[in-house]
This record gives structure tokens, sequence and C-alpha cells, in this order.
């Protein structure tokens, strides 16, 4: 909490990420306090321009475009943050047990792993939409996408590991008494658990862009609302042409605000990922 | 007569390089030796780089399998220990000491987790107030105390302090054996003549016998009892230290003591011949 | 195969003379680490008024353990310092032949100039000079082309071949990559490619502590071989006492960022007056000697918060009231000698003292 705190007040990258961060996170709370269903059409006077009554305005289809959007902003955070945790845990399974085992362990799940990365994911996701069509929900797409996003960063765990395991405090532990799993998750985890965090912004950015590709060329069960899915609406009743640029406009400033905010936060992770930075911080604090 | 730890025709073989073409190194060539039970000693490996004794060491350790012949401690064969529960009980009465206090404990971890860890395990101690009598009763022994060690990190300690909670942490199963591989040669010459005591302490004292690897021959003649040499993965000379070092009949045992600077040459002379920096090795 | 030879027999000399300048001259030098994290201001005090100089022709050895401040020193007398390390006071005044220099005076000194050419460094890790995917050869274009005046590169990897052969090695490893050659061969490499330009001033920062013994003494055979062939000044900075007593002409011990005791080598190990060279000299173990040797009790201060007074005094068998408070001066004491202990030289403790030689050692 202390790091937190620290890096707020000194590092001004994570200072504007968080900032940013803040701003989507309660655009999506917002949604709990909705005046209207976000199922419901034609619930207010469609095509409005921003006013004091409508804020951003409403859509062609007669939606509150602000209220509308607190909704498409909470299912596309929770999706992201849904894949980046379902893979979080898949790679860091996978890379601790992989590069604290080694041998043959090691070779059967990194020649998996390598499988993955080297899949083209677009074409897959498609597929996988064409197959099952509506019973794609969002939960579903976050389960396919998780399953094909962890390779990458298993790989990272997996190497860092792999030195961890050389050095001579893993022998100690091991002399200790301490069981394999006492050693990959008290010794070696608290090395790792920076490159996840970080790891997670990027995988959230990555997931999200993803499934906005996919939603506004209507890849996606185009029903439920999310970033994607609103400009996909926007288009399809050609908002730009028809002079509607709000509807267009606020969702696309919305993600664009989360992607920066991701990334600054990402960006400044990397110096508390640093091991000798992390350390120097302990003595100073010492 | 039995045997405390009886090293038989080692021999360890590494295969190196790829899927194709892999070729073969050998790292430790048919060394054998015995220390008994009941007469603890400080018996000490040297050689230089790339001459096996670190293998050796983590054969000793039964952290590496030997290719060939058999290492047995107490007459049971290492390579048989295969269950946890044979590995906890091989594991108390042999313990390792690194090279590097600094790598030896985790620095995001504090010290005392380690010897506390220890006692748990091996002694089968979980009140509290037990696990840290015994950590401090260990820590006494190499001149520490558990309150100057409680709660701190490894950077807060000093290279001499972390190797002697290293023999501390070492100490706390009780072993017969302790392989202490390279344990001086990071260690700050101001704290390097203690450790060193220290290890004369454990085996008059404490009746352990150690397993002494090191480059530095000089210690070695301080501290040793028996010593054997080893030059790439063999054994080139053995027997009692003082005679050894004193007038070393091998080529190569020859070689690398006279390749030992002596302090006194301050007085007496340099012992950097120029006709030594004409010797080359092949490239 | 042991020749006696005495050391110093060089031109150089424990006393310098009046009339030969040294070429390095250090002066109340203070470079400390200034440290800024998260808003915490912390200083450490690595290298805290030294004052050294080193005559042409010399080899100068320093003594200290890790966190001694001895790499700290060399770095800054090498102008390769680095923020949080910084120069606070004090001044670095090389006098080579036709051309002096001030580092840290202010005006940025042309360091690129006079490196190579007359001030060069051979390092511990050699692999950090040579470039692992570049041959050999072209490491001594890389540094030595521009100072080494050839007519044509023929000319020029002649010089260099000659003074390989001096250096009793082989043409043929300038057609060699890194990864190819043995530490040894490697470390001598960079020993060649520091002294092509016949430097008149070498930095070697443990040059050979990552060597097998066997190797470390051909090594350092051969740096002082090309020293005393090309006399150059060296500042050789180890932390094993047995290398500098067969290397060095002198020598200084430094203790916690400050230099304690300094003089000619000979006379430092046959009579060492500071409490901790004497324990450093006795510690060192002998073939041939198990007198049992007496452990020095305590541990390196901390730089960041050092004690007060001397700094040695909380480890200090002969440790006084006064040593508690009163920083010693480093006085001469002797022939070429000095020293900064108020119970080697008593007549140094500054009048006024209650107690001031009442012992406080445990």
């Amino acid at each position: 909490m202390r790091v937190v705190f620290d890096l707020l007040r000194t590092n001004i990258e994570f200072a504007i990420g968080m900032f940013l961060l803040a701003i989507v996170v309660i655009v999506s709370a917002l949604s709990f306090v909705s005046p209207y269903e976000p199922d419901l059409i034609y619930v207010v006077f469609p095509d409005m321009p921003p006013s004091a009554e409508h804020i951003m305005g409403t859509t062609s289809r007669g939606q509150d475009t602000f209220w509308r959007l607190t909704f498409a902003m909470r299912n596309t955070l929770l999706f992201g943050l849904s894949v980046a945790i379902l893979s979080r845990i898949l790679s860091l399974l996978i890379g601790l047990v992989s590069g604290y085992l080694g041998g043959a362990v090691d070779r059967v799940l990194m020649s998996i792993n390598d499988t993955f990365v080297v899949i083209p994911l677009f074409p897959i996701l498609v597929l996988f939409y064409f197959v099952m069509r509506d019973s794609m929900s969002w939960v579903g797409l976050a389960i396919i996408m998780a399953c094909l996003g962890w390779a990458y960063d298993a790989r990272l765990i997996r190497s860092v590991t792999m030195s961890l395991r050389t050095r001579e405090f893993t022998q100690q532990s091991v002399f200790s008494g301490m069981t394999t799993r006492q050693i990959v998750s008290q010794e070696h985890l608290p090395y790792v658990m920076p490159i996840v965090f970080s790891t997670t912004m990027n995988n959230m950015n990555w997931s999200i862009g993803l499934e906005v590709t996919l939603s506004v060329l209507g890849f996606t069960n185009i029903n439920t609302p999310t970033i994607g899915t609103m400009i996909y609406w926007a288009n399809q009743h050609t908002a730009l042409v028809a002079g509607v640029w709000w509807w267009i406009l606020f969702p696309v400033l919305m993600v664009v605000i989360l992607f920066i905010g991701l990334f600054l936060l990402a960006v400044s992770m990397n110096e508390y990922i640093d091991p000798r930075s992390r350390l120097s911080r302990m003595k100073g604090a010492a | 007569m039995t045997h405390l730890l009886e090293v038989d025709k080692v021999g360890k073989t590494y295969a190196m390089g790829g899927i194709l073409g892999s070729h073969r190194v050998r790292a430790v060539e048919n060394v054998s030796f015995a220390l008994e039970a009941g007469r603890p000693e400080i018996f000490t490996v040297i050689g230089e780089s790339g001459s096996g004794k670190s293998t050796l060491a983590r054969m000793i350790l039964a952290s590496v399998p030997p290719s060939d012949g058999a290492i047995r401690f107490e007459g049971q064969d290492v390579a048989a220990i295969k269950s946890r529960r044979d590995r906890l009980a091989f594991m108390k009465r042999v313990q390792p000491i690194f090279q590097n206090p600094f790598e030896a404990f985790n620095p995001l971890k504090k010290v005392d987790r380690y010897l506390f860890m220890t006692a748990r395990r091996f002694n089968g101690v979980s009140r509290r107030d037990e696990v840290e009598r015994q950590a401090d009763e260990a820590l006494r022994k190499v001149g520490l105390s558990l309150a100057e060690v409680k709660g701190r990190f490894p950077h807060e300690l000093s290279g001499g302090q972390l190797q002697r909670i290293a023999i501390a942490r070492a100490l706390i199963p009780g072993p017969a054996l302790i392989v202490a591989d390279e344990p001086v040669s990071m260690v700050d010459a101001s704290l390097r003549t203690s450790i060193v005591n220290l290890f004369m302490t454990l085996r008059d004292d404490l009746g352990v016998s150690i397993i002494y690897i090191t480059h530095d021959l000089a210690t070695a003649y301080y501290i040793s009892d028996r010593i054997i040499i080893m030059q790439k993965g063999e054994v080139v000379e053995a027997g009692d230290a003082r005679t050894v070092l004193a007038d070393p009949q091998h080529p190569y045992s020859r070689e690398l003591k006279a390749a030992v600077l002596s302090p006194d040459a301050a007085i007496t002379g340099s012992a950097l011949a120029e006709t030594d920096a004409a010797t080359l090795e092949p490239t | 195969m042991t020749t006696l030879t005495q050391p110093g027999a060089g031109a150089a000399m424990a006393t310098p003379d009046a009339s030969v300048r040294p070429v390095l001259s250090v002066e109340d030098l203070r470079a400390y680490y200034v440290l800024d994290l998260f808003g915490v201001k912390r200083e450490v005090r690595a290298v805290d008024d030294i004052s050294i100089r080193i005559m042409p022709n010399e080899i100068y050895g320093i003594a200290g353990e890790s966190s001694s401040g001895k790499t700290s020193l060399i770095k800054t007398i090498a102008g390769a310092i680095q923020p949080p390390l910084t120069v606070v006071g004090g001044k670095v005044h090389f006098d080579f032949r036709g051309k002096s220099i001030d580092l840290y005076s202010g005006a940025p000194a042309d360091l690129d100039a006079i490196r190579w050419r007359h001030l060069s460094y051979i390092m511990q890790g050699s692999m950090n000079v040579l470039n692992p995917v570049r041959r050999v050869r072209q490491a001594f274009i890389d540094f030595a082309a521009r100072h080494i005046a050839a007519p044509s590169r023929r000319a020029f990897e002649e010089v260099v071949v000659a003074h390989l052969d001096r250096l009793h090695l082989s043409p043929h490893v300038l057609d060699a990559y890194p990864h190819e050659l043995s530490g040894g061969m490697r470390q001598r490499v960079t020993i060649a490619l520091a002294t092509v330009c016949k430097p008149e001033f070498i930095i070697a920062d443990e040059p050979t502590t990552a060597l097998d013994v066997v190797v470390q003494k051909r090594v350092l055979a051969m740096i002082r071989e090309v020293q005393r062939e090309i006399g150059s000044s060296l500042l050789f900075v180890t932390h094993d006492m047995s290398v500098h007593a067969n290397l060095c002409d002198r020598l200084g011990i430094m203790y916690a960022g400050r230099l304690v005791e300094e003089g000619a080598t000979s006379d430092l190990f046959a009579s060492p007056k500071h409490p901790y060279t004497q324990h450093l000299i006795s510690s060192l173990p002998r073939i041939g000697d198990r007198t049992p040797r007496e452990g020095l009790k305590g541990t390196p201060p901390n730089l960041a918060d050092p004690p007060p007074g001397c700094r040695f005094h909380p480890r200090c068998p002969m440790a006084m009231e006064v040593c508690r408070t009163v920083v010693p001066p480093f006085v001469t004491a002797g022939k070429g000698r000095r020293v900064a202990c108020f119970a080697a030289e008593p007549e140094t403790i500054p009048d006024g003292i209650a107690n001031a030689t009442r012992s406080i050692a445990a």
C-alpha cells in the first residue's frame, strides 16, 4: 500500500495513469445508478445533441449516450479484467512449474506454450464466432481469449524462475526442508509478481483492443453493451454521416482514456519491477 | 570400521549441447575417499575452476546423482534416496554452506525465516518459543544471537554475519557432515579469519565433519586435516594436509603451490618472475 | 623460478623525490553517493578526504574490503563517475608529459583526449571491454587506432603485433573472438589493449580476482613486466593483500571511505602501524604456518551512518576514549609513511580531552 502511495507521490506517469483509470472506474460504477434499463431502446428522444439533460446527447436508437456508456464501460472493463486474471493464473502456473521443475515437464509445457504463441489470433476468434454464433456471450469470449493470451508471459515467468532456481538461496531453501510448493510460492513468487502486475495492464489493453475490433465488425454478441458494440451500432446507423457525432466520439474517447491509463501504469510499473530499485527502496525504508 | 561418508569410484558425465550433436563432458572421474564415523575432521578438496570440485560437492549433497560409482552416507547409498521422508532424514545429517553469503538468502525475505523453517522441518518442533530457542542456540554457537538477527533482511547484515547465520542454520538439525563450497572466498579479509576459525570449533567442540572445498591452499593448510587435490575431474594427490602441502609430489600440485603468492614476499622479494609471464597457455 | 626482485627496484621510490613530479595528485577528495529515494535524502560517504600522490613508474596498491570505498575512489580518479556518485570536494590532478589535466575543477575536462593515450584501465570483467561479436583485432582498432600515428592500417597492425609479442602473446589472438579465448587469455588481451598506447597511467581494478591461481600469477607477472617496460604508473586495486605484497611498490589501506595507512609495501608489511593493517597482515594464512589467528570482532561500518571519531574504533583492540569522538589526522609517520591512528601516533591526540587515552576496547 505504501508502494502505491510512494509511486503516486514521485512518479508522474503513475499518477496520471491512476487518474485516468479512476475516471473510467467512476464512469463504470455510475451504471449502477442509471435511470434507464440497459436493454431498452427508444426510452428517450433520439438524436439529441449534448445538453444539460443528456450531457452526451442521445443515440439514434433512443438511448441516453452517457448512461449507455456507463454500462458499456463496465462490461468492457470487466471483460478486460477477467481475461487478464484468468490468463495471469494460467501463465503463472505454467511458468513457475515449467521453470522450477525443468526437464521433461518443461519440454512438454513449453512446446504447448509455443503452439499458443504461433496461433493466429484473429482468424481463430472469428471462427469461434461463426461456430458459436449467439451462444457466444462475453464470458465465453473472455475464457477463449484467456486461453489464447497466457503464452508469452508464461515464457517470461519461466525464464525468471529458471534463473532463480540456480541461485544459492533456492538451495538454502531446499536444505531448510521447504517443499517444492513452498519454494515456488514463497521464495520465487515475490520475484514474479511485479511481472504479473505489469503484464496485467498490457494484457487488458490487448484483450480490450481485440474485443473492440471484433465488436465493431459485428463478430460478438451485439446486444451486450460494450464500447465495441456501441461503436458498432453507431456505425449501423451511420452516425457520422447523420451528424450524430457524439455517439461515436464519447465511446472512442473513453476507450482512449482507458488505454492511455493502462499504458502509463504499465510503464511506471517497470520501475517497480526492477528488483534493484525495489531493493534500494527497501533499504531506504530500513 | 564404519564410514560416515564413503565416496566410491565416483564419476559424473554431463551431456552438453542440443538434441543433435551433443557431446559428453566428464566433470568428475573415479574419485574415492572416505570419512570415518566418530572421528570428525576437516577434509579439504582443492581445485581450480573446472576441476569438478563443485560437482563433487553437489553429488555428496545428493543434489546431482553420480553417473558412476556410489556415494554412501552412513552406509546408505545416497542415490537411493527417493521419498521426501528419506530426503529429509538425509538432509538432517548432511547440510551445505554456500559460497556467496549475499546470494544464500532471498533478498526479499527475512533471514530468520530459514532458521525457523529448519528447526520446524528437521527437529519436529512447532511451538514458537521452542523454535526460537533452537535458532538462538545455533546462532550462539557461531557468535551471534537471535536478538541480532530476528526480523532482519539480508541487506541489513554484513557478509560475515550472513555466512555465520548460514552456518548456524546448517547446525540446527545437528548434522554429522557439513559440505562447504568456497565458504570464505566472498567474505571480506577482516571477517574471514573468524569464519575459518569457526570451522575448527565445529570440528573440535561439536564433532561435525566438514568437507571444505576451496582453491585457496593457504587457508587449506591452516585448517585441514586431510586434503585431496583435483585437476580436470581427477584426484592427482591425496593425503595428510600438512605433508601434501609442505611437499607436493604431483607436478600439478607443485604448480599450484608455486602459484600461491606469499604475503612474506613484501619483505623477502616478489615471486612474480618474468618467466611466468612468458608461459603461455593454449588458447 | 622465483627471482628475488625487491619491490621498488624500479624508478619508483617510497619517498617522493622533490625533483620528480607526481603523475597523479589527489587532494582532499570527497565523493559521496547522494541518494534521493522517494523524497528521503541520504548521503553515503564512499570517498572521504583522501589525498594520494602517485609518482612516475610506480605501482601503487589500494587495499580495502568491500564497501571500503576503493571502487568509488578509482572511479572518481578515472573520471568515470555517474550520479548518484558525486564529487563533493577536493581535486584530482594528472600531470602527464606535456599535458596536465584537472578533473572536477569546474570546467568540463577533456577526458576523451587523454583516455587510452595517457590514462587506461584494466578491469575485472574482460568481457565488458571486448565486444563478444567482434574479433579482438577490431577492439584494438576501436581503442588504439586514433592514438597511434601509423601511416596505414598495416603499419598500425605491426605496432600491435610488436606489442603483443612483447607480452608473449601470439598475433593469432587478433583473429579470435573473445569467447574462443580462455579467461586468463582474455584478461591478457585486455592488458595488451590497455597498454598498447603506452599510457603513463594505468588503473587496474581487481584484474585477477576472477582467475585461477596459476593463471593469476602469470597475469600479474605480465602486468608487472609491461609496467616496467613502458614505465607507466599503475594504480592497482584488490582486496587480496598477498597480491599487493608481490606487486606493489607502495600501498594505501582504505577503511570505510578513508585512507588509514600508507607506506612502502615492504615497510608496511614489516611494521604495520594501524591496528587494521596489523590485523589484515597478521591474519593472512601462509603455507607452513598453523599458528592460530585471531578474528576481528564486529563488522565493517555502514557508510551511510559511519561511527563518529575514528571509523575503526568499534572494532579496534587499541581503541581509546579519544578515538570515539575525534577523527585521527592522517599524518606523516616516518620515511614515506602516513597513518591515521591515535594509538600509533599519540602526539596527534588533541589537548583538553578528558581521559583521552583511557582504553575503551572490550
